[in-house]
């Protein structure tokens, strides 16, 4: 991976530096030198990005190149450690920057404030030795794939959701890549919605820090890499298990190669484009149009719509269908009846079946198809509060928290 | 057996991490495990009735799809199936989903 013929040389402040790699066998000055020759690219620096490039960086890994377009955050400083209470604010890719050389004086970084697109993905695959995935949606994950398939560069790649975590090194010339794995990627409705949302913020640290680990041993060329291999952590009862992968001959992007260059990521996940009101899997994913009167046959209330009525003392009934981890942090003081289990406990609904209700949750989707799952047990009368208790925050009672 | 439901799906398990069921076969397990929790066999099966293609269901730390009889192939009660769930989280606050 690395070209062995020509590595640079340490300088003495950097022999003193990494002594305590130098006196390993297994990374040595050679191994010192191959690291500081290696160029490794963090496809975004949040969760997992945050301490993989941060590590890589103290490692001595020679160029570090950051992917992010995004802006600081507070929220992100739950998890994104790379990221700082001063640099709220600032382009991640500026403000990581800046932690990366406070850390290590040496560390090249390579700032790509963009995107990762079809259209830019390769170009920039190309100039580094290892790509190190810390998306965050599926389009970049398949996007970054085939990317590094076509490319030939391996993939460090790390996946989070709530308290679990995967690992796994892909698009290596003998082992699977993602694809060979998932073939294609979860319709969007049956994607966790936001109610499943959330993560725990070490649990990034700890796979982040198993990327940066394969990324370290792909450059060393030691031990056995997770190729072929996939490593589940799972935080809550702290196990890891790995399981076997196996690389399909019939996958189009490494087994049959018909996949010859990037295609439209958001087409294959079926997601539209920003702005198009769609079928409910996709509607799910994001927000309702607040605009639209009716959505799949679902009125639309506005918030304003809904407070005229509680003002005038014509409240209609209205369910509350997010989860109660959600309901402890800021209710409307309404029943509540998660959507998952909706179906199970319409009973549990107090108003007949031609009495009005409004269905509210955080911020619109989740209610949307409760209200249609409710109009299928038969209630008639069913509308969507749209905007969520979000837009009630915003616009009705500005006291309310927002999460 | 016992069959490892992951984070995403536990939502339909009441919350269990793993579920026993009786079985035979994975086919059975399965159809089991979904009779038991009825609000996952949409998400793991077809309306046909046919396993997902972005579910992956493991049998110990073998893919179920590379077994030679793959779903019909017998289990033992010491036997432990794993689903496999597509995540791609990372930085959750950008996904575009719960902002
Ligand atoms: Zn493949």
């Amino acid at each position: 991976m690395i070209d062995t013929t020509n590595l640079p040389k340490l300088t003495n402040e950097e022999i003193a530096r990494y002594s305590r790699h130098l006196i390993l066998p297994e990374v040595g000055m050679e191994g010192q030198q191959k690291l500081k020759a290696a160029k490794v690219l963090c496809v975004g620096t949040g969760g997992l990005g945050a301490p993989l490039a941060l590590y890589l960086t103290a490692a001595g890994v020679g160029t570090i190149g950051l992917v992010d377009f995004d802006t600081v955050d507070e929220s992100n400083l739950q998890r994104q450690i790379i990221h700082s209470q001063s640099t709220v604010g600032k382009l991640k890719v500026d403000s990581a920057e800046i932690m990366l050389k406070g850390l290590n004086k040496n560390v090249n970084v390579v700032k790509h404030n963009t995107m990762l697109t079809s259209a830019n993905a390769l170009e920039i695959f190309k100039d580094y030795d290892v790509i190190a995935d810390g998306t965050d949606n599926f389009q970049t994950r398949y996007l970054v794939n085939d990317a590094c398939v076509l490319t030939g560069k391996p993939n460090a790649y790390g996946s989070i959701f709530r308290f679990e975590g995967q690992a796994s090194v892909f698009a290596t010339e003998e082992g699977p890549c993602y694809r060979c794995l998932y073939p294609e990627p979860p319709p969007p409705g049956l994607v966790p919605s936001c109610a499943e949302g959330g993560v725990l913020g070490i649990l990034p640290g700890l796979v982040g820090v198993i990327q940066a680990t394969e990324v370290i041993k792909l450059i060393l060329g030691i031990g056995e890499p997770l190729i072929g291999r996939l490593l589940l952590v799972d935080a809550l009862g702290m196990s890891f298990r790995t399981l076997k992968l196996r690389k399909n001959p019939e996958c189009p992007a490494c087994g049959t190669h018909e996949i010859k260059q990037l295609i439209d990521y958001d087409q294959f996940c079926g997601i539209e484009k920003p702005a198009a009101v769609g079928p409910l899997e996709v509607s799910s994913h994001g927000k309702v149009d607040a605009s639209a009167a009716i959505v799949e046959g679902i009125p639309q209330m506005s918030v304003e719509q809904l407070k005229a009525r509680m003002d005038a003392g014509t409240a209609p009934f209205i369910l509350d269908v997010r989860e109660p981890h959600e309901y402890a942090i800021v209710n409307l003081g309404v029943p509540q009846i998660p959507v998952g289990s909706l179906p199970d406990r319409i009973a549990e609904i107090p108003v007949a079946k031609d009495a009005e209700i409004v269905v509210h949750c955080k911020s619109g989707a989740r209610s949307q198809k409760a209200s249609l799952a409710l109009k299928q047990a038969g209630f008639t009368n069913v509308s969507n509060l749209a905007g969520g208790i979000l837009a009630w925050a915003d616009r009705i009672d500005p006291s309310l928290p927002k999460y | 057996m016992e069959i490892h439901i992951p984070t995403p799906l536990r939502a339909f398990t009441d919350r269990q991490e793993t579920v026993s069921v009786p079985a035979t076969t994975v086919a059975e397990g399965l159809e089991n495990l979904v009779q038991k929790h009825s609000a996952m066999r949409a998400h793991l099966f077809t309306p046909e009735g046919k396993l997902r293609s972005f579910v992956n269901v493991y049998l110990n730390d073998e893919d179920v799809r590379y077994l030679p009889a793959k779903e019909d192939t017998t289990v033992a009660d010491t036997d432990e199936l794993t689903i496999i769930p597509s995540i791609a989280g990372g930085t959750p606050a950008a996904a575009g989903c719960c902002r």
